[in-house]
């Protein structure tokens, strides 16, 4: 049954549907209603819900409860990300699953509270020190928000990763129709060969990140890049619209996407062969489907909510074979249908 | 068709709750919507507002930046979002906080005593649903049974004398406007 949720609760409904125990946060405006749904539902179905004294507290709690096997979130923006990356840089090294929610807002520095895609580079890219990536997921709607943090759990365990959900403030705090029931129940929580639950008839089991001779720490660096080879490999995933005829192809995730989705029907109907692609893994970037999608594309032209950051790694995927170009708001300003479309007739088709 | 509109006033009038009706009545109509709310900080006094969606396609941007109508409820609303209605779009203005009319020319005004008519409708908070109900006579957003059904659903648990009073300001408000002729334009 469809209900009208707003994303930031049904992402919260969906992580306890997917058997999510264990939640530790820090408010922050515009992801307050994430932890504060949790803070009701999770005493409901015998879990913990705990408000940290800090975010380098909360996520060093995920790091504690993650080694335990079980499923464990965190949630943020911006500000609140930023310290937390010491400890997703630990998580990473450690090879730990966990879901990390960044419901980005404009940045830097305090910012605003406003929605913005400035923290891309953040997310997929390492974010914290070492040379680590995590799984970067972007959400179109409310219901994607809902489904993806099950995949993300799943995913996170299948590759003992963090896994982050980027959203945005719009993303959060706007109501869609989202149907929950889809959504498998479960309960209890897998048994892993990694997991600290107590040594008692077994030998020790230790997680550390901590390497201090240099040959087993590039050992170490080499397994999880064969790691990420791996899911570079398997998971890339985007969606085309209208990209077979498209002489023009939007490049765009989250928010901006649905924007220039708008965009490409607009243009559509004035005649304009427009399409999209909207990627929905950030890290690894789909670069092959973008490559695949945009053969017969005289143009592209990367819409973000931020001065450009995922429009490199759109320029490092088609090598200049085709020019890309970039439309951009930031601070917490939103494009808008009208303006991409004039940038486009100023680019000519 | 896209519907699209900003509810906008002071905290505690019912814009939010009155933009999620609309919202929750064209999903069960089997429409695309989308509800956002103003989330920034506001001084005292100031408005809160929502913007809604309603389509019969995909909806883009969830906030509205161009409305088809505007339901301002009090005058600091009007002030600030009367120049962002689409030309030829609606102005839903409560006159019984509003001491003024529409300053443009290019769009339809609707001037309301709300508060005075969700007095008469025996429900003095109801403000919020009288507005409501003028704007669904004159946009055809949603159904009035949908708005029923939305309203049984959220309120259900407050009861079924709930739903009966907010219904019942929210006609006085489709009746006010019913049969009216246009101001401004």
């Amino acid at each position: 049954m469809k209900v009208l949720m707003k994303g930031n609760e049904a992402l919260a409904e969906a992580a306890i549907r997917a058997g999510c125990r264990l939640f530790f946060g820090y408010p922050i405006t515009p992801q307050n209603e994430i932890p504060e749904y949790l803070a009701r539902r999770m005493p409901e179905v015998g879990g913990t819900f705990l408000q940290a004294e800090s975010e380098v507290a909360a996520i060093n709690m995920v790091y504690g409860a993650a080694g335990t096997g079980q499923r464990v979130m965190t949630s943020s923006s911006g500000p609140g990300i930023s310290l937390k990356q010491e400890g997703i840089s630990f998580l990473a090294g450690a090879e730990l699953p966990c879901v990390i929610v960044n419901m980005m807002r404009g940045g830097p520095g305090l910012g605003s509270i406003q929605a913005s895609q400035s923290d891309y580079f953040q997310a997929t890219k390492g974010g914290g020190h070492g040379d680590y990536r995590i799984i970067v997921l972007a959400p179109g709607s409310v219901q994607e928000l809902a489904d993806m943090t099950v995949w993300a759990f799943e995913l996170a365990e299948k590759y003992t990763t963090p896994v982050m959900i980027l959203g945005d403030g719009t993303m959060g705090q706007m109501m869609e129709p989202v149907d929950l029931d889809t959504i498998p129940i479960k309960t209890g929580h897998s048994e892993f060969p990694w997991a600290t639950t107590g040594c008692k008839d077994r030998p020790k089991r230790i997680i550390n990140s901590l390497y201090l001779d240099a040959t087993m720490l590039e050992r170490h660096n080499q397994k999880l890049q064969r790691k990420y080879r791996l899911i570079s490999e398997e998971l890339p995933r985007a969606e085309a619209y209208h990209t077979d005829d498209a002489e023009l192809v939007l490049v765009a995730f989250g928010t901006a996407a649905r924007i220039a989705r708008g965009a490409v029907d607009q243009g559509r109907a004035n005649g304009l062969r427009l399409g999209l692609v909207r990627p929905i893994t950030l890290w690894p970037f789909p670069g092959e489907f973008l490559l695949a999608a945009t053969t017969g594309a005289r143009k592209l032209l990367v819409v973000e909510m931020n001065t450009g950051q995922m429009v490199e790694d759109v320029r490092l995927v088609v090598e200049g074979r085709i020019p890309v170009h970039f439309h951009g708001r930031c601070g917490g300003m939103l494009p808008t249908v009208k303006d991409i479309l004039a940038q486009i007739e100023e680019m000519g088709v | 068709m896209l519907h699209s509109v900003i509810l906008a006033g002071f905290g505690g009038q019912g814009v939010l709750l009155a933009g999620q009706l609309i919202a929750y009545a064209g999903m069960i109509e089997g429409k695309h919507v989308a509800w956002i709310p103003s989330y920034g900080p506001e001084m005292r006094g100031g408005t809160a507002h929502c913007g809604v969606s309603v389509s019969d396609d995909p909806i883009g941007s969830p906030v509205v930046e161009e409305p088809g109508a505007l339901l301002a409820f009090n005058l600091p609303s009007l002030e600030k979002f009367e120049g962002k209605v689409t030309q030829g779009g609606l102005v839903i203005y409560n006159a019984s906080l509003i001491k003024r009319g529409v300053y443009r020319k290019d769009v339809v005004g609707y001037p309301l005593l709300a508060n005075e008519l969700a007095v008469d409708a025996g429900n003095p908070r109801g403000t919020n649903m009288v507005m409501l109900g003028a704007y669904l006579m004159l946009s055809g957003a949603t159904g009035i049974g949908s708005i029923r059904q939305a309203l049984e659903k959220i309120f259900a648990s407050k009861g079924p004398e709930v739903v009966e009073i907010n219904m019942k300001a929210l006609l006085m408000g489709w009746r006010a406007v019913q049969g009216v002729v246009q101001k401004g334009a």
